[in-house]
């Protein structure tokens, strides 16, 4: 054999171990029903969920509790298949949390009724769909 | 009145700068067929096309900027992207805040180069100029804005804003103009910003003239002859990629709270693999030169570098990353056209290069293990792997959009702990590189066996051992990954450094930029190694307060609440929080906003009491003053050790309305350390909710409690007159003189109490940072009693996180050295060029 095949063999080996490990730890979309589910058969992983802030019938958001200390906080949020579930964030609210359209926590359940974010992503109202023009000029 | 004039000219300069780039690369490729009498004609016009084209691109951008910097609010563009408040530094990045100004920015990098180009060549001007004037006319088709039926070809900037909403005003009076914009995004105000997309930019555009060259060989048959002109260019390219990328870390840094320089973002990773295929490029070229191999796989990451720009931009810019980034943009419906530029390229440069690729020479003798070009090849391989392994997982959104378009279902998301999946490798690649970069070296200027190999080595081993170990011991590196990144490091420096020495001796520093860079790259690593694997949170927070979930208690607090004027132990030192402030023109610092009151006019405010600052009196009572970006709060906290003050750190954050709190950290900066803070949740004290009344019967000089302060009634007097009020015959203004005891703090709250006729009248004095309000309810003379209703809020308070981050300053002196490094690189390569083409050679 000769030596470049064997470079060639070894980058192909690395090449595989990088897909591999990628797929392993890429992280998955999913429900609050099947991420509980994951815990269950004892999966610990940090999984996606996507979803909104829970409302209340007048629009505004409700059930979100800081603790006294202000650097970390409950809040309740229901996914896209309309599973509402209580999450606790250990860092203080994001500002405008509360107006965000979308929400994706990144992190797992903690036991059966307590899911932990490690981290957050928001999606806030856009730019360029939320200014209306003021009048203010006229 | 509504300013079409200046849109028109823009709009009419796009097609313009289209149209004349598509008729260039015609003349060019007319001129490249011509025979050698028409040649000069067909050069001439060609030339003069490429500088009608360049005369419209500027002319573009000119108008764009016209708009911005003369508050346009007609235009879409300057409405949406910047404001009256805006100082003209920060227009500039207002300018490219929006993705047409980015592509304007990149067409007219792309027209100097090609000005250059033209200047600096002779026979390659043809050839090259016509792939440039193709990304030209596919760089301006994206701001070119026509739509023929249903078919949308690019996005204008010179839409007005009538055009692009549809709001009622506009139907009442179409000459409406908004008074302000909405603003540049805060995270942009800085300065790095200004700077870092220019110059990211200017890398994307360079990464184009490499190319160029490369397609040029091959449809010309010049298989190798393309490697001289382009290895400058490609130098060039890597330097001033890695020049933003640098910035950027930097910008992060100062101006980002995510805790540090780099995240991998996609957007970051975006413009760090192209880099590294541009320098593992470089490599192969500069071997290609040497000794005649690596050709094939210099035309491959040629390729890949510059089509890895085009995809980069595609991600960032298509919305197809969605919400796996921070920073992606809006779709502004150009992904299609961004997939076909992009594929365009790649398909002509695979065809073109398999068309030829039997006819490019290769090396039939297999390559030695103790030749540089082997070693060289593996350092090119490793960074190729590098590359690899942070492009799959950032197109795991790509990967599930294509599955999705295909009706599949795809619920794969990018790695839950970025930092920990990436580091895992390319800490390994890096480690690796950097003692190939040794080795290499050694090959490089040395005709090697194994006994000399070992011979060479051997000293710089030994002292690299030793360095390691002062290092290890005194920076207490006690991780094995860490030890092994350390001597990775120092064997790269003292490897290099000892390269370095002995061709400074010969005099020949045209050939250290090799040395010169590596050297960079192993500060680099430690410096990473020191800032990121060592950095430490001390902002825990010890306020002993339990939870009733005990779980809760185990989990790190690493933010820590500091109340105003209270202060709280924040590792070694005693923080106090002091209040907001804010940067007022003409004043060194900062002022406190309990100093100055807005005037409801944009960045101007009064001053209510005299502005003085280190014994000098800068503004008067009563002074208006301009307020530099009046959005940005200051947060004034005061670090103590042993109840002496040793600094003050001032960590920015603005409530901005679109994009909520944004924060900008401040650091204190010592040689061997960085002391990183920023603010991470404030009070709102816009618009408090106060809880309900409570009441207090007090005598003057009496005590009493409101919260915890203990407040003195020193009295109270009767008014003669009061600020902003006109006081008639018979009124009685009596004003109460409180004083509350905030720790170190006396605040005098003065609640006034007015009788007019038969009627009460009642003044309540409010302070935001205490989080109370007092009012003077009644006077009961016959007790010598006052009567205060109290409403509470909360005291200010900001929530901090602190991070310690040991040397980093060696990251930052590991950039400079090597961008040093590929400058006199440059100069030598381009210098080697220059000589061969005034020999006439160019093309040989």
């Amino acid at each position: 054999m000769k030596k470049g095949h064997i470079i060639g063999l070894v980058i192909i080996g690395i090449a595989i171990l990088i897909i591999v490990s990628m797929l392993g730890d890429a992280s998955t979309y999913e429900s609050f029903a099947t991420a509980k589910e994951m815990k269950s058969n004892g999966n610990d992983k940090a999984i996606h969920v996507v979803g909104q802030l829970k409302k209340s019938a007048d629009g505004n958001v409700e059930g979100i509790q800081v603790n006294e200390d202000k650097t970390s906080f409950y809040f309740m949020m229901v996914d896209n298949e309309g599973t509402v579930q209580q999450v606790y964030y250990n860092e203080p609210v994001p500002t405008d949390f509360s107006r965000a359209e979308q929400v994706v926590v990144i992190g797992s359940y903690k036991n059966e009724d307590l899911f932990v974010a490690d981290k957050i992503l928001m999606k806030c109202p856009s730019k360029y769909q939320e200014t209306e023009v003021s009048t203010a000029g006229m | 009145m509504i300013n079409t004039f200046v849109g028109n000219l823009g709009h009419f300069a796009v097609i313009v700068s289209f149209v004349s780039s598509l008729v260039t690369a015609f003349a060019y490729y007319q001129y490249i067929k011509a025979t050698e009498l028409e040649k000069a004609n067909w050069r001439r016009f060609s030339r003069s096309f490429f500088y009608i084209h360049a005369v419209a691109s500027v002319t573009v951008a000119f108008a764009l900027f016209e708009i911005i910097y003369n508050h346009r609010f007609e235009y879409f563009y300057a409405y949406s992207h910047s404001s009256k408040a805006l100082p003209v530094h920060y227009m500039i990045s207002s300018f490219w805040e929006g993705q047409e100004g980015a592509f304007i920015l990149w067409i007219f990098w792309n027209v100097m180069l090609g000005l250059v180009l033209i200047h600096t060549n002779k026979f390659w001007e043809g050839p090259v100029m016509i792939v440039f004037s193709l990304v030209q006319a596919f760089l301006v088709s994206m701001i070119l804005g026509v739509v023929i039926g249903d078919l949308k070809i690019g996005s204008s900037p010179f839409i007005l804003l009538r055009d692009m909403m549809d709001a009622p005003i506009f139907e009442m009076n179409p000459d409406f103009v908004p008074e302000d914009g909405t603003g540049l995004n805060p995270l942009l105000q800085n300065i790095w910003m200004v700077i870092h997309p220019p110059t990211l930019f200017l890398g994307y555009a360079s990464t184009l003239v490499p190319f160029a060259f490369l397609m040029g060989g091959l449809a010309t048959k010049k298989y190798t002859e393309w490697v001289r002109p382009a290895l400058p260019w490609a130098q060039f390219s890597a330097m001033i990629l890695g020049m933003g990328i640098i910035m950027g870390a930097y910008w992060a840094y100062v101006t980002l709270n995510f805790g540090g320089y780099w995240n991998w973002d996609p957007v970051e990773n975006a413009v760090y693999v192209p880099w590294l295929i541009m320098v593992a490029a470089i490599h192969t070229m500069i071997t290609f030169k040497k000794s005649s191999t690596a050709l094939k796989s210099s035309i491959v990451l040629v390729i890949a570098s510059f089509v890895l720009v085009l995809y980069a931009t595609f991600l960032v810019r298509s919305g197809v990353l969605g919400d796996s980034s921070v920073h992606s943009f809006t779709d502004l419906g150009l992904s299609g056209q961004l997939l076909i530029y992009m594929l365009f390229f790649l398909f002509v440069a695979i065809f073109l290069a398999a068309k030829n690729w039997k006819h490019i020479p290769t090396s039939e003798k297999e390559a030695s293990v103790y030749s540089r070009e082997f070693w060289i090849f593996i350092g090119a391989t490793t960074l190729a792997l590098m590359a690899f392994q942070v492009i799959l997982p950032t197109s795991i959104p790509v990967w599930n959009a294509l599955v999705e378009s295909f009706g599949g279902i795809s619920n794969l998301a990018p790695p839950a702990d970025q930092i920990g999946f990436y580091t895992k490798f390319q800490l390994w690649f890096a480690v690796a590189v950097a003692l190939l970069t040794a080795v290499g070296q050694f090959f490089w200027w040395n005709k090697m066996d194994s006994k000399a190999l070992r011979e060479a080595l051997v000293t710089p081993y030994v002292i690299s051992v030793v360095l390691s170990a002062i290092i290890i011991i005194t920076g207490k590196v006690f991780d094995i990954t860490y030890i092994i990144v350390v001597l990775a490091g120092t064997f790269t420096i003292v490897a290099n450094a000892t390269i370095l020495i002995r061709l400074l001796k010969k005099s020949n520093f045209k050939l250290a930029g090799g040395s010169l860079a590596h050297i960079g790259l192993g500060m680099v690593l430690i410096g990473v190694m020191f800032s990121s694997g060592y950095s430490e949170v001390i902002s825990y927070n010890m306020s002993g307060l339990t939870y009733s979930n005990s779980w809760e208690d185990e989990m790190n607090k690493e933010h820590v609440l500091l109340w105003i004027n209270k202060p709280t132990q924040i590792k070694d030192y005693t923080a106090i929080y002091r209040g907001r402030q804010k940067k007022v023109v003409g004043v060194p610092g900062y002022v406190n906003v309990n100093l100055i009151e807005s005037t409801g006019n944009v960045n101007e405010a009064i001053a209510l009491e005299d502005i003085v600052k280190n014994g000098k009196t800068y503004f008067k009572k009563g002074d208006t003053l301009k307020i530099v970006l009046e959005e940005n709060d200051y947060f004034q906290i005061d670090y103590y050790q042993n109840d002496e003050l040793k600094f003050t750190l001032n960590p920015m954050s603005q409530f901005n309305s679109s994009m909520g709190l944004i924060s900008s950290p401040d650091s204190k900066r010592y040689l061997t350390k960085d002391l990183y803070t920023f603010v991470s949740a404030i009070n709102d004290f816009e618009d408090p909710e106060w809880k309900e009344d409570e009441t207090f019967e007090v005598s003057p000089g009496e005590q009493f409690f409101i919260a915890d302060f203990v407040t003195q009634f020193e009295g109270a007097e009767v008014l003669k007159e009061i600020d902003g009020m006109q006081l008639n015959d018979g009124d009685i203004a009596v004003r109460a003189n409180l004083s509350v005891m905030d720790y170190d703090v006396e605040k005098k709250l003065q609640p006034v109490f007015i009788i007019r006729g038969n009627q009460v009248g009642k003044i309540p004095a409010i302070d935001n940072e205490l989080g109370v309000k007092v009012e003077l309810e009644n006077i009961l003379p016959e007790q010598n009693k006052f009567s205060f209703k109290v409403n509470r809020y909360q005291k200010d308070y900001v929530v901090l996180k602190a991070i310690l981050k040991p040397q980093i300053n060696i990251l930052w002196i590991g950039t400079i050295i090597m961008l040093i490094g590929f400058t006199v690189a440059i100069y030598r390569r381009y210098d080697e060029f220059s000589k061969m083409r005034d020999k006439g050679l160019e093309g040989s």
